[in-house]
């Protein structure tokens, strides 16, 4: 892996974790989706996308998403897709320390295992 | 805690969702890119034909739309479930993006990677089975 491969990476993995973990933010600030139906749904749009953790969310992961697209102009996107799972392990923080979700045991060790398996795929 | 089995349904659904959308943007995207050819980013030149060229891909518009599906599947759903549940039962991605990139676009997976993808999938299983949501109120 080059250095210029690493940062994007890097700046992909932040940048789109940090963006749904701003997301999730918007959607518990609005409550459990109940109605289904299309004008319902655009109605839960209106509404979210005027959350300030919404506005941060879009510009995170169009940080990301741009990030993504040039890495993925020169990388394999066999290789690509599976090393952003980096953001499993950055994501499994963020949500206890910032968003207070109590992670049980046998999900850390889903993350453990989703990690090494991104050690590995990595390796190869 | 107690996660009622149509709320568990309905997170299984809009994960398959993400899960589906979420491969065919990635895919989309990937081939759009490879259109376009390595990325020169060095002069303003180049990002300008950067540009000019993903905004005129028809395989980058559909992956666009995809992953515009994705997130939409995805934000319904942490509107229930936990960021920490979501994210990492929707890597069922890491098992379908490298198989499709192999079978359609001939991209080489070597047998240390489907190992890596193969842990990836049990851990997936692992967090699939414990309780989509430690945050909702009854």
């Amino acid at each position: 892996m080059t250095i210029r491969t690493a940062i994007f990476l890097a700046i992909t993995v932040l940048a789109n974790t940090g963006g749904e973990i701003a997301v999730t933010r918007a959607m518990k600030d609005f409550g459990e989706v109940k109605n289904f139906k299309l004008a319902g749904l655009f109605t839960l749009l209106g509404r979210v996308f005027r959350s300030g953790w919404m506005l941060l969310a879009i510009g995170l992961l169009a940080v990301g998403f741009f990030s993504l697209l040039t890495l993925l102009s020169w990388a394999d996107v066999s290789f690509v897709i599976p090393a952003t799972a980096l953001s499993y392990v950055v994501g499994g923080l963020g949500a206890k320390l910032l968003l207070g979700e109590r992670l049980p045991p046998a999900r850390w060790a889903g993350i453990v295992l989703v990690s090494v398996g991104v050690a590995l795929v990595c390796a190869s | 805690m107690s996660f009622p089995v149509a709320l568990r349904a309905k997170t299984y659904i809009l994960v398959a969702l993400i899960v589906l959308f979420g491969s065919a943007g990635n895919l989309l995207l990937s081939r759009g890119m490879k259109q376009l050819g390595a990325v020169q980013v060095a002069s303003p030149i180049g990002l300008v034909r950067l540009f000019m060229g993903i905004f005129t891909s028809g395989w980058i518009w559909m992956g666009i739309g995809a992953l515009l599906l994705f997130l939409g599947c995805f934000m319904v759903v942490l509107s229930w479930a936990d960021y920490s549940y979501v994210a990492p039962a929707s890597a069922t991605v890491y098992a379908v993006v490298p198989l499709v990139g192999h079978l359609l676009f001939g991209e080489k997976v070597t047998p240390l990677h489907w190992v890596g993808v193969s842990i990836i999938c049990v851990g997936v299983g692992l967090v699939g089975h414990t309780a989509p949501s430690t945050t909702r109120q009854e």
